[in-house]
């Protein structure tokens, strides 16, 4: 190029013009990562550990040797590593029973297995609250005057209660990596070990097990991860009892000092531990299970060979259908029940049933407001990561600067952080800190919250449907006269369109039903939906707080069903 | 002995898309001891289904299947044996080889299911890589393997416990040409050294020529012709046998008067015998290169040369005959050039019904699925 470039005018302007827009789309993408995520995540490390701008170790030192925070952290350790332990349990052997015996039945359960994927866990632990809650649960009072016992005979609201809910939710993560392995997997691998006379359950031991392994274990991470970091289910069955987590832990610290600057920068010590929680958690993970990948999608695809259950068939459905019942339709009728009930504590009988706290709930301050601040908070977050994830993805896979692997890691980054750590992240970087800006009691300070949270997303969406598009193909245009930026408008952006869309539902649905962050972002005209279920829930005010509940689970199905019409006849690049 | 019998062999699947197919319909044969027998035939034709249906992998419609003397596979009888317990070695076309164990702990996998000692797995493993000309390897993992060193894995791993009868589902089709030669004669000659029997199921029909003692030609659910590969060549009992086993030239032609006129030139008849069951329309089929191109001053159906295509071991010429063309091969050495007048002699070609139309499209259906 330096032979001719600097001589050639027509070719200077081909690759003069190319500088230039990919110059822009690479700042503008560096930019926005800064905003939404380098600034806030600076922030953190430099308030824990320094004060007025002298290094002062003291706040983290006093964090980490407190005792109620070193026992939040224990339970956060105890609790994701049992919902680890048996989600994976669980995922694996339900994946093993739909992909690969003849229980029937098996797309309407598979379906079915995915629901608690949707639903918004923290509504499980309230309907879990208000069935076998210690004191007051239906459940509970029901087996007590059945069986005549002085005392209830199961307390949801115990580590154990946590770690079943989060089970129930987290599970799903496991089951659909391993049976899309499952269903990938060349047969043959399987027959082949039968030709050599190992009987069916050797198979599974020795090869089947084997193979899934990578899809096992990428699962369990998903689980470890998101039970570390998760807040709902802790905080609405463990606040009563005294039983914290960290990002419960974290939560209380700014709720009780009211969001002083010094119980942000508690949080913001907390926030680091339980980074290094989830660090640690990490590495120790992959030691354990080694991640290799093998290619098993092999050969011609043929129908596998299924597993005839013959007399267990009965029971393993009757089992399935007993797990589902439990996990998806024991919650929604509870919550859906309780939205009726005139008074919380009122037996649950037709008599006490009204459709007044429906109306309650949208008489009262915020409701309406809420839900249209999650709209626009999700359908504004689900835009902008779209469009932003693309940029990124396009930065990195086509125009790939000097150091695109640290934009792809700082647009990953977010989405392995917690939460709640994210939050306080945004909080300390956009409340007047840098030039003077504050967004703080704005839903600009959620929507930078949601963004970083949810970029990667979109980004890996974008990213996988521009690999697919060939260099050839925007050089082809090129040739036809068009200029870079038409080539981009014309060529590429139509095509990876489908991939941009599925990014912002993959961005919209789980915005619209978050807690975690916009539980401490939120101001008093900033409630978002989630946000409304919990303070009302918080208030006392439980059938209300459960006819908003159930006003969200059908706003989430109907979404979900839009989404699967509107995405069902595309087909990606 | 008969070491794999097939008696009134049928099997039916029920599809979404094309609903109830036939993909074997009544299947009957025995594969000798020691022989290669190979099913061969295009995709969709239920060679495969077959050879499943031999290694246990499917049930039956109907019919029952004995190995080695033995019944496995029976609807009367209801008896059905797992694969595991038949006894038999099968290479696969995706080589199967488990990208979880090494070299080593592939080809022992069936020994130690068979529990057998650790000195004994030894000797009987490395003896098997030996024969495969994989010594060396044990601890590599196949991913670090091409394709032709993974097939013999494959291959090691059949051969160790000494099955008396060997499955081979299209094994050569994912390595390339020059390599297919290779593994094809190194297949026979381990044959030749363990003496166990070979089905050998495979679309290609001059792999099949090359390794096979005798072979079954099926269509369609069908078998067509069982025989060995000189007879299945020099006597195709089907217009589709003779078409799909090396190159075929064919003419519609009628019968009028006692002689033979190819379609659309009813003046000049082709000197032909015409078989005694002969319809009015008839197919004769040829071989392009057993047709006899001579001179314009020769006895013969007048023509002229079309088209003149070098080809590297011998000269191809498409002949206008009637309204069809004929396609001929010759050696270099007779010589036409293009639009020089010639006449042309049919040597004793095979006679057909004309082709059903509506047999056609059934294949095309079968196709999909």
């Amino acid at each position: 190029m330096s032979r001719f470039g600097s001589k050639n005018k027509d070719l200077a302007a081909v690759d003069g013009r190319r500088v230039n827009v990919d110059g822009v789309l690479t700042a503008v993408s560096v930019v926005l990562l800064l905003i939404v995520v380098v600034i806030p995540v600076v922030s953190i490390i430099y308030n824990s550990f320094f004060y007025q701008g002298h290094f002062d170790p003291q706040l983290f030192i006093g964090q980490l040797t407190d005792p109620s925070n070193l026992s939040a952290m224990w339970n956060t350790i105890k609790i994701a590593f049992w919902v680890t332990l048996l989600g994976t349990i669980l995922g694996t052997f339900y994946a093993w029973l739909l992909g690969r015996s003849d229980i029937p039945a098996k797309g309407l359960m598979r379906a079915l297995f995915n629901i608690p994927y949707m639903f918004p866990p923290f509504l499980g632990a309230m309907a879990w609250d208000l069935l076998l809650n210690g004191r007051s649960g239906y459940l509970n009072k029901l087996l007590m005057s059945v069986f005549n016992l002085s005392k209830a005979p199961v307390n949801i609201n115990t580590l154990g209660g946590i770690i079943f809910v989060e089970l129930s939710y987290y599970f799903p993560f496991v089951f659909m990596q391993v049976v899309s392995a499952l269903e990938r997997m060349d047969p043959t691998l399987e027959e082949c070990a039968r030709i050599a006379g190992a009987k069916q359950m050797t198979v599974i031991r020795k090869i089947t097990l084997p193979l899934v392994v990578p899809a096992i274990s990428a699962g369990a991470l998903l689980i470890m991860t998101t039970s570390l970091a998760h807040f709902g289910v802790p905080s609405i069955l463990g606040f009563s009892q005294g039983i914290f987590t960290l990002p419960t832990k974290i939560y209380a610290v700014i709720s009780r000092t009211g969001g002083s600057f010094e119980g942000i920068r508690q949080g913001a010590a907390l926030s680091i531990m339980l980074v290094v929680v989830v660090a640690v958690a990490l590495v120790i993970q992959k030691k354990i299970l080694s991640s290799g990948s093998y290619d098993i999608i092999k050969g011609k695809s043929m129908r596998p060979t299924l597993i005839k259950l013959r007399g267990a068939k009965i029971p393993l459905l009757v089992l399935c259908i007993a797990t589902l019942v439990l996990i998806v339709i024991v919650p929604l009728v509870m919550i859906f029940l309780v939205s009726l009930v005139k008074a919380y504590g009122l037996p649950l009988v037709p008599e006490n049933f009204t459709f007044n706290n429906y109306i309650k709930v949208f008489k009262s301050d915020g409701t309406l407001g809420s839900i249209k601040n999650s709209i626009i908070l999700s359908v504004g977050a689900g835009i902008i990561c779209m469009f932003l994830g693309t940029l990124i993805a396009y930065v990195v896979q086509k125009i790939k600067p000097k150091g695109k692997e640290m934009l792809e890691i700082l647009s990953v980054l977010p989405y392995s952080l917690p939460g709640t750590v994210l939050a306080i992240g945004v909080i300390l970087a956009w409340s007047g800190a840098i030039f003077g800006i504050s967004l703080y009691n704005t839903l600009w300070i959620i929507l930078i919250a949601y963004i970083a949270r949810y970029l990667s997303f979109s980004m890996k969406s974008s990213s996988a449907a521009l690999l697919q598009v060939h260099p050839s193909l925007e050089e082809a245009a090129r040739t036809c006269g068009a200029s870079h930026m038409e080539s981009l408008k014309d060529v590429t952006l139509p095509l990876i369109r489908p991939a941009m869309v599925s990014g912002f539902f993959l961005i919209f649905l789980p915005a619209m039903r978050e807690v975690t962050t916009s539980v401490l972002l939120y101001g008093p005209y900033t409630r978002t939906l989630g946000v409304q279920i919990y303070s009302l829930r918080d208030a006392g005010m439980i059938p209300q707080a459960a006819a908003l509940g159930s006003i969200a689970i059908i706003i989430i199905i109907v979404c979900n069903t839009i989404v699967t019409e509107v995405t069902k006849d595309r087909k990606g690049v | 002995m008969d070491q794999v019998v097939l008696r009134h062999v049928t099997k039916r699947f029920t599809t979404k898309t094309l609903g109830d197919i036939v993909a074997v319909d009544d299947f009957n044969l025995e594969v000798h001891e020691g022989e290669c027998f190979s099913f061969l035939g295009p995709s969709g034709c239920g060679k495969s289904t077959t050879l499943r249906m031999v290694a246990g992998f499917e049930d039956l419609s109907e019919g029952e299947i004995e190995l080695c003397g033995k019944l496995v596979s029976s609807k009367e009888k209801n008896l059905y044996i797992p694969p595991e317990e038949r006894g038999l070695g099968m290479v696969f076309q995706s080589f199967a080889v488990w990208p979880h164990m090494n070299v080593f702990e592939n080809v022992a996998f069936p020994l130690r299911i068979q529990k057998v000692n650790k000195t004994e797995i030894e000797q009987r493993v490395k003896a098997a890589m030996k024969h495969t000309s994989l010594t060396g390897l044990e601890n590599v993992y196949p991913s670090d393997l091409s394709g032709g060193q993974q097939q013999r894995i494959a291959l090691a791993r059949a051969i160790v416990t000494q099955p008396k009868v060997m499955l081979l589902d299209e094994p050569l089709s994912n390595l390339d040409p020059k390599l297919r030669e290779t593994m094809r004669f190194e297949i026979k000659e381990l044959q030749r050294e363990f003496g166990f029997t070979i089905i050998f199921v495979t679309h290609d029909q001059s792999e099949a020529m090359a390794i096979s003692d005798r072979m079954m030609v099926c269509d369609m659910g069908k078998i067509m012709q069982i025989d060995t590969p000189e007879n299945l060549y020099n006597k195709p009992n089907s217009r589709f046998v003779h078409s799909f086993l090396g190159e075929s030239t064919f003419l519609n032609v009628e019968i009028a008067d006692g002689k033979v006129y190819a379609k659309g030139d009813m003046e000049n008849p082709l000197a032909l015998d015409i078989p005694k069951d002969a319809d009015k329309q008839m197919v004769v089929a040829t071989r392009p290169n057993s047709i006899d191109l001579l001179g314009a001053d020769q006895e013969g159906y007048p023509t002229h040369i079309a088209k003149r295509i070098f080809l590297t071991d011998r000269t191809e010429y498409i002949v206008p005959v009637g309204e069809q063309n004929l396609k001929i091969q010759t050696p270099h050495r007779i010589a036409f050039a293009e639009g020089e007048a010639c006449r042309v002699r049919l040597a004793s070609p095979m006679w057909y019904p004309a082709e059903d139309e509506a047999a056609e499209k059934e294949r095309q259906r079968r196709q999909l699925v």
